[in-house]
């Protein structure tokens, strides 16, 4: 032992000598290796802070640690990340609470929250409509009045609603003109011209109060349908139960307006999708520009996006003019006039001179808008407070609208700039499974009075011909089927449902989103897609994952469980993917260092023949010379890998402390807030280590064979 | 007196691709404890073959070669080298210093290998041999920074560090000038003496031989004869 130390002592100094004396050699292929190095322990870390933000931005936002669904699905659940490419065929866990306590009975889960992701369209508002409605309204209520009073106020109103109405259709008319130049004659429809143009005219404003109702009638069925500026949205929501959701998300805030109670209908927007789909869009680019010049550091003169951004304004200034009526057409006139110093009348023109914004006015402007402009302008197309009729593809293929109140809009804490994070809106689980269509117990007791009423009797479909031609089939199986529409088991009843909400009349229905407060054994006894479970112990998610579908085997469910990155979908496999990519980098890298650090060797050996023959000769065996090889490898990789793994811990404590600001909102989703603040991992640097160690090893096996190989009598030749 | 080299019969022959070059052709001879031999021949003679054999660096085609008592056809490559490392000294002819290594380094070397002493035994013989080799001051220096006659005294020092029975010395004044390379021999016979150690070089310079016991003189791979130095020295009619 002592001799093998004292042979490994002559070993490493003759080792450390040679290395000394060929110093470009050393330099070159430690530099290889110092780099090498330096990107496994800077490159890793960086991934695996990037996992583990992310993960928390995944498991605070809707994943929690583990999702569970029905084994029995079709499809794999995405949770995240999928656009808008339908829905997964998923099962329905038919009980949600009876899965959440089978779920709970398991040590390490603290919480389940119920869910269900779906999409719908959503038709915002037509303001042509809106103001037609108002119209209507006005000429109601003057056809109503009691008192000279009422009438004078009437009179007043319906002159202010004509006045916008007026103001829409010049703005039709300007397009309509607008359109004719550009596009052939014969695609537009002569009548429809004809209509604005008689719309447009003073003889029609003037007779309007002697037949009003239909004067109106003309406008909506004529005019309202050319005014198309009535966005279809759609909206990716999940519906939950609002209390176990923030209460198990607890990055979830509220921004505007309240939760949505216990028990009843009700409509949360994502903040991000609320400023991006629903606020005007002038406003929306404006924030934007002000959020590209003052945090990011761009200009209007050189930025491209932020041009763009005000030609749009400029050029789109028709959102703001149709919602303008007479007085606030004087007003808007009088603020822009002053504001820029402009004789101009016309205040689409006045609008896209003061949207010509540069990097000079834009505060200013900015300001102006938000103080004098905006509080006469509906900023978002659906308020708080509001209810939104949603309309959904149920799963058999029918259409289903469901009313709900918009109570507010929320956003995740750190994560308020993510479009991803912030993609999914809220609703409650009551109106989620009438959309995706599963029957809530009210619509069940409908459908059953109406049955009774027309004599029909539940058939189900296993059964159905046995009922009609043969005998019973005594305990059919399928008789407690869930509860779902399917159009094959109560065939003409959803569409007889569909008609009778339609022929109730709005108002009815939405009466009924606000008041209606379901009871909390109704909201939970029933069907979900899936269920978010946050633990106790996150560490512990891929035990945690066997036990809960154990549990559910035992308590008779088919639980799936996955965990927070499989839920996550594409998202989840990004970082893989990302990953992936540095592995082949690294191992790209590190082929081509071990070709460099080879050759390097092996050219150093061959000029040390003669050295090692006369070390063979003097008496050194070949494991000496091999030996010496390798800890010269050996060395050169420690101490170079040293330094770079080093440098990298540096590197990434340094940048740890600063952190790395995400340019783009993707990226507050990936570093889970404004910015990644990347930490040292020890299996990093244990794993740069034993990369640069084996890649060193590996590049000296040939160079030390070809030493191997050198006789003594090589000693003895002469160069010359 | 004992024959620390016995070669019987010895044979080599080199392979350079499919043609067979013979080295030597059977030569005999002994060499006994203490001598200071000289093997003398032009070049392609098989001077520096011999001594390979001899030097368990190569062993014979044919024939044996006995180094210590040991017959080196015996011995695996493992064994030669143990052989080489505890029993011979080397000296080159271009000296063959580690030039990463200082003096006293290289003169150590073989003593780490052997890893038989423990440092300051190392330390006390390597600067033992510095003195008598005359290099005192330079035990730190490089050997780049030393002149050949220098350098040779450095490649004695290190062949003898080992105290070995035997030391082989190729052509060790042929990189040398004349005065220089007497010195060496002066020194290398000094050292026969006083150490008892047995030497053969090899040399094809009369003035070289003068310093032997005897000479043994080779041509074509055949041993012609061995003489003292005066008979060598009056047959190509030089003074002895």
């Amino acid at each position: 032992m002592r001799a093998w130390l004292a042979t490994l002592g002559v070993v490493a100094q003759m080792a450390f000598r040679n290395l000394f004396a060929s110093r470009l050699k050393t330099i070159i292929v430690g530099g290889i290796i110092f780099f090498g190095g330096l990107l496994v322990v800077a490159g890793n870390s960086l991934l695996d802070s990037v996992v583990a933000s992310m993960s928390r931005s995944v498991i605070g936002s809707v994943a929690g640690h583990i999702q569970v669904y029905n084994a029995k699905s079709k499809d794999t659940l995405e949770v995240m990340g999928r656009m808008m490419m339908g829905d997964p065929d998923l099962s329905q866990l038919d009980d949600f609470a009876k899965v959440r306590d089978s779920l709970l009975k398991v040590e390490n889960v603290k919480s389940v929250v119920p869910m269900g992701i779906s999409g719908a369209l959503v038709t915002s508002g037509n303001t042509i409509d809106l103001a037609l409605e108002k119209l209507r309204n006005a000429v109601n209520a003057r056809h109503d009045a009691k008192t000279d009073a009422q009438r004078v106020e009437a009179e007043a109103r319906v002159a202010s609603e004509k006045g916008h109405v007026r103001q829409i259709v010049s703005v039709l008319q300007g397009d309509l003109k607008n359109a004719r130049a550009v596009l052939d004659e014969r695609t537009i429809d002569p009548a429809d011209g004809a209509a604005v143009n008689r719309a447009a005219s003073d003889a029609f404003w003037q007779d309007f109060d002697k037949e009003p109702f239909e004067a109106l009638e003309f406008l909506e069925n004529r005019i309202a349908s050319q005014a198309a500026d009535a966005d279809l949205l759609f909206l990716n929501y999940i519906g939950t139960d609002f209390q176990a959701f923030q209460k198990s998300f607890d990055r979830m805030k509220i921004v505007e307006g309240t939760t949505v109670p216990a028990g009843k209908r009700g409509f949360l927007f994502a903040k991000h999708v609320y400023e991006e789909q629903l606020k005007l869009k002038a406003a929306r680019r404006l924030d934007q520009i002000k959020e590209g010049t003052e945090n990011e550091g761009e200009t209007i003169a050189t930025d491209p996006d932020l041009k763009r951004m005000v030609r749009e304004n400029v050029s789109q200034v028709r959102e703001i003019l149709l919602q303008l009526d007479a007085a606030k057409t004087v007003d808007f006139r009088a603020k822009l006039q002053r504001e820029l110093a402009s004789q101009e009348a016309d205040v689409g023109k006045l609008l896209a001179a003061f949207f010509q914004t540069d990097d000079q006015n834009f505060r200013e402007r900015y300001d102006f808008f938000y103080k004098e402009l905006a509080p006469s302008l509906e900023l978002y197309r659906v308020r708080i407070g509001d209810v939104l009729t949603i309309k959904a593809f149920t799963r058999s293929g029918y259409v289903q609208s469901v009313n709900v109140p918009v109570y507010g809009t929320f956003e995740f804490q750190g994560l308020e700039k993510s479009t991803l994070a912030g993609a999914l809106n809220l609703m409650d689980m009551v109106s989620f499974r009438e959309l995706y269509g599963f029957m809530s117990g009210e619509k069940l007791a409908e459908i059953q009075a109406l049955q009774k009423a027309a004599g029909a009797r539940e058939v189900s479909r296993e059964n159905a011909e046995a009922e009609l031609f043969g005998s019973k089939a005594e305990d059919a199986p399928a008789a407690k089927a869930p509860r779902r529409i399917e159009a094959t088991t109560t065939p003409g009843v959803a569409p007889v449902m569909r008609d009778l909400g339609e022929s109730l009349g709005g108002k009815l229905q939405r009466e009924e989103a606000r008041s209606r407060v379901f009871p909390a054994d109704e909201v939970e006894r029933g069907v979900v897609l899936n269920a978010a479970v946050i633990l106790k112990n996150p560490k512990k998610i891929r035990e945690t994952i066997v036990a809960i579908e154990a549990q559910g085997k035992r308590d008779g469910l088919t639980l799936k469980a996955i965990d927070w990155q499989a839920a996550a979908g594409l998202i989840g496999q990004f970082v893989n993917v990302i990953r992936m990519v540095l592995y082949v980098a690294i191992l790209i890298i590190f082929l081509i260092a071990l070709v460099i650090i080879n050759n390097a060797l092996v050219m150093a050996t061959l000029e040390r023949v003669k050295e090692i023959g006369t070390l063979r000769a003097i008496g050194a065996q070949r494991r000496f010379i091999l030996a010496m090889l390798v800890v010269e490898s050996i060395v050169v990789g420690f101490i170079f890998g040293g330094l770079g793994a080093g440098l990298g811990v540096l590197l990434v404590s340094v940048v740890g402390k600063i952190g790395i600001p995400a340019k783009s909102d993707v990226w507050f989703f990936f570093f889970s807030g404004p910015r990644l603040y990347p930490f040292i991992g020890t299996s990093n640097i244990v794993a740069a280590f034993a990369i640069v160690l084996l890649v060193s090893a590996f590049s000296s096996f040939y160079p030390a064979w070809i030493a191997m190989r050198v006789t003594p009598r090589q000693a003895m030749q002469e160069e010359e | 007196m004992k024959a620390i080299v016995s070669v019987r019969e010895a044979v080599k022959n080199y392979t350079l691709g499919n043609v067979v070059v013979p080295a030597l052709r059977g030569v005999t001879l002994d060499v006994v404890e203490g001598d200071f031999l000289a093997i003398a021949g032009p070049s392609g003679s098989g001077k520096t073959t011999l001594l390979n054999l001899i030097g368990c660096v190569d062993t014979p085609t044919s024939g044996s070669v006995e180094v210590a008592g040991k017959d080196t056809r015996r011995l695996s490559e493992r064994e030669l080298t143990d052989l080489r490392l505890h029993t011979i000294g080397f000296i080159f002819q271009s000296f063959n210093l580690v030039s990463v290594l200082t003096v006293s380094q290289n003169i150590e070397l073989p003593l780490l290998l052997q890893r038989k002493l423990t440092g300051p035994e190392r330390a006390q013989r390597v600067s033992a041999l510095l003195e008598r080799v005359g290099l005192r001051e330079y035990g730190t220096h490089r050997p780049s920074e030393l002149s050949g006659g220098q350098r040779q005294r450095v490649a004695i020092a290190r062949a003898l560090v080992t105290r070995p029975q035997l030391v082989l010395a190729d052509e060790p004044t042929a990189n040398l000038d004349s005065v220089t390379g007497a010195h060496i021999l002066d020194l290398m016979r000094e050292l026969n003496r006083t150490e008892k150690t047995t030497f053969i070089f090899s040399t094809h310079d009369q003035s070289v031989m003068a310093h032997a016991n005897a000479v043994v003189r080779l041509a074509d791979g055949k041993l012609v004869d061995r003489v003292t130095p005066a008979q060598a020295a009056a047959e190509n009619g030089l003074p002895a």
